[in-house]
């Protein structure tokens, strides 16, 4: 009889080619790298400089999403990249692509989008597996019971060689979150809470395992969320185990198996849960009743706040520092802060639920004057369920603009970006000092909150726009 | 990568905690093809004044600061994202080691594959470090400790193949190359199961 094993050591356990040793971590088997523009580049030139090749290409997908614009081309047809550099590194990725055969769903592709909206969609994430990619929101795809982290560029060239990654075994950390959502209430503000909960750093060294009957009740997408920001807590891996709406979710996409192929896979995934006996390194529980809509307010995904509640004293130099940036005061509520720039989008928010999310709230309303919208699908595929839903009349209708798929605002790099000093309710997972621009300040929040602060001009408690207006 | 055994320099302290990538080098100079050039960019925002001008205030801009390769940083350096280019700005930058009372996990892995030395210390060393900004520190790496100019010494914890891996300057890839039959028997046997 094998011990009781936890689902991040069932995955971790069929993917040792060399378990770890005193002398060496293990060497991990990696059953899909996903590649960027961004974080391959040099991994590339390496490979070209030591005369090898990719050892799995049918196990490497590559997209198109930090450095793209999402403006449509200009008259001629051109498109508009923000620099030269950013045109440069779309090419260096088409022509590494090509030349190492693996497969790219560039501009010509119907499936591009933010890789990680663009891997569970086409039914490349898988649950059980080993998923990679040089962006540390890989943490998404464990949403479907893989285990997906993220790695360097250095890393990125050893999976290309090797399809192998050396890896010292993390340790385990349940997140038991019980009771029920309530209504408005969405994974966005749960993982918001979380972090403030076990804190910034609060996951290094774990990977951590979200379950209990407020999980299991999440959709898929909602699940993806969730598991997107578990980096925001210092945690590489954050994982749910698989069940029916895992299945139905992935079932008939692309990559997913078919016919006897997908009954068995089935079959093998059913045995992806905790054994009831397997025990954790550490485990928290948190009351998702409690859980009300929450933003940011500081400068890192820790600092996290109830919308409606006195922000704390600054009692650090961290702290202060950060409200100083905000320019916030300790004991006002962020609700009734003025806004200036709204952004819907990103591997965290920029789902076709969404997208509803943040549609509901504009329907029959519109953007206050004097602030921006913009809202960013995170993949072709989304534009276009989007699109056939007239979701995107509702933004355009609102006063928003709808863009071509990609990262836009939650890193800024291609030129939608926000000014200094601005305010940015933000639905993407990082407010670091400058992630949005220089000088910006960024709100981390719901799509919901994100539309309801898009009406107000102010941050506003999306309860209060749930209920359509009459046209 | 150069082995590195030792390293001797000053120090330069960001007491800050939590300082992410971001910050490090921000996201618009991640449009580069390169592992070079970063340097110039490193704390770009926190570094030059609005007009372009360095900022006086910034440690690493002031007269002491000048050849100082290891940096003492709040707790929690390096969190946020996985972008390697954090540690290439550094090295370019000329820091060489950071020491921290955490690193965050991503940041120290691809800091040790570089050569750059990632290193945590306990609470207390860290806080004397930080109290004593441009003091002369040692680094050992073969034995694992840093040393004061008055002789004491504060042990920190590294993996024994990274370890390894910064001592004979090799990149972890050709270790996993040895493995070849293995990741070959890996691969025949789940196509056997399938
Ligand atoms: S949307 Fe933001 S967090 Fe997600 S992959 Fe793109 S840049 Fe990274």
């Amino acid at each position: 009889m094998t011990a009781p094993r936890t689902l991040f050591e069932k995955v971790w356990n069929a993917h040792e080619v060399c378990a770890q040793s005193a002398e060496h971590p293990a060497i991990l088997y990696i059953d899909l790298h996903l590649v960027h523009e961004v974080t391959s580049p040099q991994a590339f030139a390496q490979l070209r400089q030591r005369g090898i090749g990719v050892r799995r290409p049918e196990r490497t997908l590559a997209t198109l999403d930090h450095s793209t614009p999402t403006l449509p081309p200009d008259a001629a047809g051109k498109r508009q990249y923000v620099t030269e550099a950013a045109e440069a590194q779309v090419h260096q990725l088409e022509a590494n692509c090509k030349e190492f055969g693996v497969t790219l769903h560039g501009w010509d592709s119907d499936a591009r989008g933010i890789v990680h909206v663009m891997g569970p969609e086409l039914g490349a994430t898988q649950p059980g597996m080993t998923i990679v990619c040089g962006d540390s929101h890989t943490a998404t795809h464990g949403a479907f019971g893989g285990l997906a982290f993220g790695i360097g560029t250095t890393e990125v060239g050893h999976v290309l060689a090797t399809q192998c990654l050396l890896q010292s075994k993390p340790k385990t950390f349940a997140i038991h979150v019980d009771g029920h959502l309530r209504p408005g209430v969405s994974a966005k503000d749960l993982i918001l809470h979380i972090i403030g909960k076990i804190g910034v750093d609060g996951g290094t060294g774990y990977v951590l395992e979200y379950r209990g009957s407020a999980i299991e009740a999440l959709s898929m997408e909602q699940r993806m969320t969730l598991c997107n920001m578990s980096i925001e807590a210092g945690a590489r891996a954050g994982m749910v185990a698989p069940d029916e709406v895992t299945f139905q979710w992935l079932k008939g996409r692309p990559l997913a198996p078919s016919g006897a192929a997908w009954d068995r896979a089935v079959d093998e995934w059913k045995q992806l849960v905790t054994d009831p006996d397997a025990t954790y390194d550490r485990e928290v529980h948190i009351d998702a009743n409690a859980v009300g809509p929450t933003v940011s307010y500081g400068t890192h995904p820790g600092m996290v706040t109830a919308l409606d509640a006195a922000l704390p004293d600054a009692t650090t130099d961290d702290q202060r520092r950060a409200m100083k940036y905000m320019n916030l005061t300790p004991g006002q509520a962020m609700t009734g802060t003025r806004v200036d720039v709204v952004f819907v989008g990103s591997c965290t928010n920029g789902r076709l639920s969404d997208l509803r999310d943040a549609a509901r709230v504009l329907k029959g309303r519109r953007v206050a004057r004097g602030v921006r919208m913009l809202v960013v699908p995170g993949s072709e595929a989304v534009r276009r369920e989007a699109e056939a839903e007239g979701l995107h009349q509702v933004f355009l209708q609102a006063g928003a603009e709808w863009r071509a798929p990609g990262c836009s605002m939650c890193i800024a790099m291609n030129g939608d970006i926000g000014q200094p000093g601005q305010l940015v309710v933000s639905t993407s997972n990082r407010n670091f000092e400058g992630r949005q621009g220089k000088g910006v300040r960024t709100v981390l929040a719901s799509p919901a909150t994100a539309a309801a602060s898009a009406v107000a001009g102010r941050v506003a408690d999306p309860t209060d726009y749930q209920t359509g207006v009459a046209a | 990568m150069k082995p590195l055994r030792q390293l001797t320099s000053r120090t330069a302290v960001l007491a800050d905690d939590n300082i992410d990538t971001d910050r490090i080098i921000p996201a618009r100079f991640l449009t580069t093809t390169e592992r070079t050039g970063l340097g110039k960019h490193a704390f770009q925002d926190w570094r030059y004044l609005e007009d372009g001008s360095p900022n006086p205030d910034f440690v690493l801009n002031k007269p002491e600061s000048e050849g100082c390769a290891i940096l003492v940083a709040g707790h929690n350096f390096g969190c946020g994202s996985s972008r390697e280019h954090a540690p290439w700005a550094l090295l370019d930058a000329g820091i060489q080691a950071v020491l921290s009372s955490e690193i965050a996990d991503i940041f120290r892995n691809n800091a040790l594959k570089n050569g750059l030395l990632a290193i945590v210390v306990e609470a207390e060393a860290h806080r004397w470090l930080l109290d004593h900004p441009g003091v002369e520190l040692t680094i050992d790496v073969a034995e694992g400790f840093v040393q004061s100019p008055d002789g004491e010494r504060f042990g920190f914890e590294l993996d024994p193949f990274a370890r390894h891996c910064l001592l004979e300057g090799v990149d972890p890839l050709g270790f996993i190359q040895q493995h070849e039959d293995a990741i070959e028997r890996f691969e025949q046997d789940r196509q056997a199961a399938a």
